[in-house]
């Protein structure tokens, strides 16, 4: 009303008259609380307070040098964090994303190093073969109607197993040179951009794309979304594929940044610290709930945190220590904020 | 395949040709336990069918195997007599059948107007799927307004909504589009005075609109209110089925005691026994 009336005024006319301002304040107030309630702002804020408090108290943490250390490090985090977001929002788990995140860049080295398949190619592969075993945990998890907890810790091993064998344990340099080299991890930044590209892609498709309303369907009501036509199954099958290849995709990219190929490292840290970020981003782990915003910040408040301390000199030890209280506090804000939103909708209601 | 084969079982009424639904020889058996057997069924195009029965006689089975969420062990499912085969809800929906069911199917994480298109979201087209959610914004508040359904925002999540509205929102659901039959599976139950007023409101202003619908409800003075016809289940059977205007409360009342006793008398169920809700 007050739009249509200043356009046909002109912008020049007298305005309308505002609002008297007390209606303000209480909108504004109202505003601040809702985004207060949204999920992913505690983190952000933790962030915030994190990056400030590093950056103040400590001259090498705001440097250019260290900022590429530190999305170097959590470029993975934020890439495999989002996508156990997502799996968790089916009310699933993955415990294998981080082993596939070791295991797939050794396929690339296995058909490129060794056979002498085109580099673009054989990594194409090896993405292929990251979504077959991403389908195994799904049709595991689906058909056999077992919790992926069980089935994903059994791929966990027998994935670290198969490279174990096939690397018969001896490290390998996979080492790309060129533009696609630089592409690919040799550029400082390379590796956050892709996280990056990973993170924007599972926003979308989580928050905006009709299968992300059939993956909250699934992990919030699994018979009522069944009842109402959502294939369940399928749902969480391609759930677990995506999963698989982007570990498998950013384990590339954070290999060819590296050039080493460990198969000492059977990936379960890495897949612990994307669950994590997950869950204090504000992710449930008992499924309907999910953020990828919140698992993006969640990485950037693990990486902060392990580079901070590293940097103020402090014991690297004291990060699992602040990592678990943060695991507990988030959980628990969490289920706050919740009940704090529930409980404004229905004094709306009244 | 004869009926007299199962002549106990078998309707008071053979199916009349203009059914908009027929249920012929259904039986389902989950595991050791049979929820249906042999069942006869039929609705008339604009008649509301009443169906009572015991817990776990096996009325939602029967809602279930008509709305393809179930697929029958035998017998044939036929909508305006053309038999068909669902192998999903999706494939009944396209047939004009849809359902409330017992539990909502409502996801309590996901606003109203997401919930009214679950399972048929609409999206922006192209292959991403990108969800048109001011499209499905305006669609689900104009429908809620017209048929008269109050809620705070189509933006609020399911799970803050009182039963009523949830009851209101699972209707809503399920006849947002064209249906030929609807489905509701005890849309009552578990409501209070003046919220089941509401839904019975919705259910009539359905049925005067001509609505071919099967109601399931344990209260038979809402049914009688509601339904044109009455059929009662009993341990996966059909046992009565009659018009509302050739029976009453009373004759009803009096067949269930009766049944009831004979139950007790053949050591069916024990005398105390007030338990065993589904
Ligand atoms: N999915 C299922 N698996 C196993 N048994 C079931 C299933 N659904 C229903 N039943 C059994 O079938 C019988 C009929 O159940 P139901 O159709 O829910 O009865 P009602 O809706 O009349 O209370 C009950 O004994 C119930 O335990
Ligand atoms: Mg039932």
């Amino acid at each position: 009303m007050v739009k249509s009336a200043t356009t046909a005024a002109g912008p020049l006319e007298a305005p309308p008259t505002p609002a008297p301002p007390t209606a303000g304040w209480v909108s504004a107030g109202r505003q601040l609380r809702r985004i207060m309630e949204r999920r992913e702002i505690a983190i952000f804020l933790v962030a915030i307070l994190l990056f400030l408090y590093f950056s103040i108290s400590t001259t090498a943490f705001a440097t250019y040098d260290n900022f590429v250390t530190l999305t170097q490090f959590l470029a993975p985090i934020a890439a495999i964090g989002a996508a156990e977001a997502v799996v968790l929002t089916t009310g699933e788990v993955d415990l294998s994303s981080g082993t596939a995140f070791i295991f797939f860049p050794f396929v690339v080295y296995y058909l490129w190093a060794n056979a002498g398949v085109p580099l673009v190619l054989a990594i194409l592969i090896s993405l292929v073969c990251a979504a077959g075993f991403g389908l195994i945990n799904g049709l595991l998890t689906t058909l056999l109607n077992l919790p992926s907890f069980v089935t994903t810790l059994g791929t966990l091993f027998a994935l670290d197993g198969v490279m174990l064998v096939t690397s018969n344990g001896v490290q390998e340099t996979l080492s790309f040179s060129g533009t696609g080299g630089s592409i690919l991890g040799g550029y400082s930044w390379s590796e956050i951009l892709w996280a990056l590209v990973c993170v924007v892609a599972i926003y979308y498709w989580l928050h905006h794309s009709r299968f992300g309303s059939h993956v909250v369907a699934t992990g919030g009501n699994l018979v009522g979304a069944a009842e109402a036509g959502v294939p369940v199954r399928r749902v969480k099958i391609w759930c677990f594929v995506m999963i698989a290849v982007v570990s498998a995709f950013i384990g590339i990219i954070d290999a060819a940044r590296i050039t080493t190929l460990d198969p000492g490292n059977d990936g379960t840290q890495e897949m612990f610290y994307a669950i994590a970020a997950a869950i204090i981003g504000g992710t449930a782990m008992t499924g309907g709930r999910g953020t990828i915003i919140g698992a993006a910040v969640g990485s950037v408040v693990l990486g902060i945190l392990f580079d901070g301390l590293y940097i103020k000199g402090i014991n690297a030890y004291y990060f699992q220590l602040v990592l678990g209280i943060a695991i507990l506090g988030a959980m628990i804000a969490n289920v706050q904020l919740r009940r704090a939103a529930v409980r404004r909708w229905k004094s709306i209601r009244r | 395949m004869s009926v007299t084969e199962h002549a106990g079982a078998a309707p008071a009424q053979s199916a009349p040709a203009d059914s908009v639904l027929r249920v012929e020889h259904v039986s389902k058996t989950f595991g050791a336990v049979v929820a249906l057997r042999d069942v006869n069924l039929y609705v008339k195009p604009g008649e509301v069918l009443g169906l009572v029965g015991d817990n776990g006689a096996g009325k939602s089975t029967l809602c279930k195997i008509i709305c393809g969420f179930h697929q029958p062990d035998s017998g044939r499912i036929l909508v305006e007599g053309k038999e068909v085969h669902f192998r999903s809800v999706q494939d009944a929906r396209r047939h004009g059948i849809d359902t409330v069911y017992q539990d909502l199917a409502l996801v309590p994480q996901l606003p109203i107007y997401a919930n009214l298109y679950l399972g048929r979201e609409e999206t922006l087209g192209g292959p991403l799927r990108l969800l048109a959610r001011s499209r499905m914004r305006r669609v689900a508040e104009d429908y809620l307004r017209a048929i008269k359904v109050q809620v705070p925002s189509v933006n609020a999540d399911v799970e803050t909504l009182s039963g009523g509205q949830r009851q209101a929102v699972a209707v809503a659901r399920a006849t947002r589009s064209q249906v030929k039959v609807l489905l509701l599976d005890e849309p009552l139950a578990a409501m209070g005075a003046r919220e089941s007023a509401l839904i019975i409101d919705l259910i009539k202003d359905l049925a005067a609109k001509g609505q071919s619908m099967i109601v399931i409800d344990h209260n038979y003075t809402h049914l009688f209110q509601l339904c044109d016809r009455l059929a009662i289940l009993q341990e996966g059977v059909i046992t009565f089925d009659r018009l509302v205007a050739d029976t009453s409360l009373h004759e009803l009342t009096e067949y269930m005691v009766s049944e009831y006793r004979r139950q007790v008398d053949t050591g069916r169920v024990e005398r105390a026994d007030g338990s065993g809700r589904h």
